[in-house]
């Protein structure tokens, strides 16, 4: 191969493999790195995708750096949602309460302008989910907004080296009539734990077999994530509402030996302390008013204050489409308003969920050496007025509102969202809801 | 036995009398009616509102309770909801708002359903919404009557302030969705228009100065009749610019006044929406854009407002979780997508109270008026600013942080 096509070659590389060459540095805004004081006058520089360095040290910017002025500005990390149902995951189907082969990857359309309203709302990471209309729905996603047009463009794989969860549910939603579904609470707990005794004789086997590949029993594409549970590398998220709900949840993962997400916890502020001494972390949708269904009549807006007091770890998730992506901000604001502390909320739309998803070496806080996912505010990340202006993805701008065709997709309007309904997790009214048991 | 039922009497009335006298003294009172005052005073006396004015120029007698606040407004109005309607639980016995025997049944009357004591209108009225336009609902062509009503606790015939304020209707596919007939909007139409010409023929026959020549009294043909006669309005609910101009020409063939409940492409529609005088309730700005709300835009508000259409901002109704909106959240947003602070809280008092044609009594801090009012420790639309205490005609409902 001559001297020119290696030059070509290298010139492709250089292009196509970092986000930006030079150094980028982001002078005078307000910063909040999360894992530390808020830092006024604050300089991020980022490269190649990677953050430099966060502090106020001019020294700190490098000579070749470009420098961006954002004076009045607020940066924080990208936010990290650990419940969505953007870019249409489905899941099992009803033929089985228990999926745990199906992957919502298989689903996905990675191009759904859904992500686009994640971005609008300064999302990054996001933990994209199968339904709660199953014992088990299936394996979640965890992805970033990079673009892509392939699912594995998007994926990220964790400390664990998965990238993904396993979704499970009680309560309401997974309980109906019809192809082995449980119509008792008990009946739903009993179907989970057989499922997991089952798991533990096959991770036995493969155990026994050991590096004997003739030994290894035949390969299950439904024991395989389970027992990646078992061996704590993939985490299950765990929908539950009710107080009775929740503590079955938290029996359940004593008697198996996992430490699963709990999701939802309309009535988690009831049982916090139990929560709490289980070592569970708690990921909450914060919601305007009760009710729906039974299991949510008792849902507060104090959710996240009662479990921070009793030391539970909150991050929140907008369930989208359930609440919203654009306004995800919203939830830590009004957990605020209802006793949060500022400093845990703000930690509940980054660090947190980063932690719940073993992402936290990577993203949630703006720290040397994390991946330069960060937002830029035009105030307090609480307030209402406030709007995300750009949204940064690895380095990458992925997201600026002063750009119209970016601005629509956060006001919405004429042919601005397809009408491609799949992508929506969609609940009708009762009816439709009763009959899906969504 | 005359002293003792003097005492008795006394201590009936006392109480009352006592409690019926308010000042509410605030940094920022907002009347809406007029320009904010700074460090205003609110007297309230028997329920209604005494005096409005800078707190240098009004005297506080020394036996009224006085409140203290950052900012008072007129208690809120939610121009359209399901709440007190439709229940919390969503199973099928808490939910009153939606009758399938048939399509259209304009004589089913709010009043014999709304449930004052239903939970969701305790959390409405704890976020400063005072009066409440609710009733039947969405996805028959004439589901029933709606009704206006404040949010106090009571039964029913205690509360309500207008009975039969209109009658609700829907055109659009929600509809085919849950009648074997209609089934295409073609037939949707045709069969309002129908019934709406069976009503004409009631309406000529009543005139008649001949009694015996009067047909049956109808229940149906009753209510078409009022909103023939205007007396109703009709409440129609589409979203989409088919479904809106659908309500339009209705509206011209029959005469009947036209509020469109939704609204969703109304920014689209402008000159057609005025020309026609159709007044607008505007869907919660944080509706799920799909379905019929896929081209909504959070600009609505402020786009209608600029082109000098009164807005009225509804909670709406909700299938799922949450089971309400609230309509304090959703005209906050406005504020921050185009509205001034000042449009944002016409919205959700004196507009809805001129729409639902009550706003002789509420829908401002005015001299005379109800003394329905709510008071916060900070900007009204801020997510972290709580609520603080609700009055509706002058009883304290709600009085702690929130």
């Amino acid at each position: 191969m001559n001297t020119f096509k290696i030059f070509l070659c290298l010139l492709c590389i250089g292009v196509n493999a970092s986000a930006q060459q030079k150094p980028v540095a982001f002078k005078g805004a307000l910063i909040y790195p999360i894992n530390g004081a808020p830092i006024q006058n604050g300089i991020l520089v980022v490269q190649n995708g990677i953050i430099l360095s966060v502090g106020n040290d001019e020294k700190a910017i490098p000579a070749n750096a470009e420098v961006i002025l954002v004076n009045d500005k607020v940066i924080m990390p990208g936010l990290v949602d650990t419940h969505s149902h953007l870019g249409g995951p489905e899941g099992g189907d009803y033929s089985n309460p228990i999926n745990p082969e199906a992957r919502a990857m298989d689903a996905i359309d990675p191009t759904s302008d859904g992500f686009k309203k994640a971005l609008a709302g300064g999302i990054t990471t996001i933990n994209v989910m199968p339904g709660s209309g199953h014992l088990m729905s299936g394996q979640t996603v965890y992805l970033k907004m990079r673009d892509g047009k392939i699912i594995e463009d998007l994926l990220i794989t964790n400390e664990k080296g998965v990238f993904g969860g396993l979704k499970m549910a009680n309560g309401t939603n997974s309980m109906r009539s019809g192809s082995g579904f449980p119509g008792t609470r008990a009946k739903s707990a009993s179907l989970v734990r057989e499922l997991f005794l089952k798991a533990q004789a096959y991770k036995k086997k493969m155990e026994k077999a050991g590096k004997d590949s003739s030994k290894m029993p035949e390969r299950d594409l439904a024991m395989e994530p389970l027992v990646e549970v078992l061996n704590g590398k993939r985490v299950v998220h765990f929908h539950t509402h009710k107080s009775n709900d929740i503590l079955t949840v938290i029996r359940l993962s004593k008697e198996f030996g996992f430490k699963p997400v709990l999701h939802h916890l309309s009535e988690g502020w009831k049982v916090a302390d139990e929560i709490a001494k289980a070592g569970l972390q708690a990921s909450i949708i914060v919601i305007d008013a009760p009710g729906g269904k039974m299991e949510a009549v008792n849902l507060t807006l104090e959710t996240g204050a009662k479990l921070e007091n009793a030391g539970v770890p909150v991050a929140f998730h907008t369930d989208d489409g359930i609440t919203d992506s654009r306004l995800f901000l919203r939830a830590a604001a009004l957990s605020v308003r209802a006793g949060m502390s500022r400093e845990k909320a703000l930690e509940g739309l980054t660090i947190v969920g980063a932690k719940m998803l073993d992402l936290s070496s990577k993203v949630g806080s703006l720290e040397k050496g994390k991946e330069a996912d960060f937002i830029i505010l035009s105030g307090d990340p609480l307030s209402i007025y406030t709007k995300v202006e750009q949204t940064w993805v690895e380095g990458s701008k992925k997201y600026d509102i002063t750009n119209p065709a970016d601005r629509a997709f956060l006001t919405g309007g004429y042919g601005v969202f397809s009408s491609d309904r799949g992508e929506f997790h969609h609940h009708g009214d009762e009816e439709d809801d009763a009959k899906a048991g969504n | 036995m005359k002293k003792s039922f003097l005492v008795l009497l006394i201590s009936t009335f006392a109480p009352i009398y006592l409690l019926a006298q308010i000042a509410i003294k605030a940094e920022i009172v907002y009347p809406v009616s007029a320009a904010p005052i700074k460090d205003g005073v609110v007297l309230i006396e028997n329920g209604k509102i005494k005096a409005v004015g800078k707190a240098a120029e009004i005297i506080i007698p020394s036996n009224y309770k006085i409140y203290e606040s950052k900012i008072v407004t007129p208690g809120l109005i939610d121009a359209r909801t399901l709440i007190g309607m439709s229940g919390v639980l969503n199973i099928p016995v808490d939910q009153d708002q939606l009758e399938k025997s048939s399509p259209i049944q304009p004589e089913l009357r709010a009043i014999d359903a709304y449930n004052p004591e239903e939970a969701l209108v305790k959390v409405a009225r704890e976020y400063g919404i005072t009066t409440i336009h609710t009733g039947h609902g969405i996805g028959a062509l004439v589901s029933g009557q709606t009704m206006v009503t404040k949010t106090k606790k009571g039964n029913t015939d205690e509360v309500v302030i207008k009975p039969f304020s209109m009658l609700a209707m829907t055109i659009g596919h929600s509809v085919s969705e849950k009648f074997t007939s209609p089934g295409t909007k073609a037939k949707q139409i045709s069969m309002i228009r129908s019934e709406l010409l069976k009503a004409q023929v009631y309406m000529k026959k009543m005139l008649d100065k001949d009694s015996t020549k009067h047909p049956t009294f109808d229940l149906k043909m009753d209510a078409l009749s009022k909103l023939l006669k205007g007396e109703v309005k009709a409440l129609i609910t589409a979203n989409k610019a088919v479904d809106i101009m659908n309500s339009i020409r209705l509206s011209k063939e029959f005469g009947f006044k036209l509020v469109l409940d939704g609204a969703a492409e109304a920014y689209r529609l402008i000159d057609e929406i005025k020309k026609a005088n159709a007044e607008i309730i505007l869907h919660a700005t944080m509706a799920r854009n799909e379905d019929d709300m896929l081209n909504m835009t959070r600009e609505s508000a402020s786009i209608l407002t600029k082109a000098g259409i009164s807005v009225s901002i509804e909670s709406g109704y909700e299938g799922y979780v949450p089971k309400t909106r609230i309509v304090l959240f959703e005209a906050a947003l406005t504020a921050a997508y185009g509205l001034t602070f000042d449009e944002a809280l016409k919205t959700i008092t004196i507009n809805p109270a001129k729409l639902l044609g009550v706003d002789g009594r509420i829908g401002s801090l005015e001299v005379g008026k109800d003394a329905d009012m709510v008071l916060f420790d900070g900007d009204p639309f801020e997510y972290t600013t709580h609520v603080t205490n609700v009055l509706i005609d002058g009883v304290v409902f709600y009085d702690k942080i929130k």
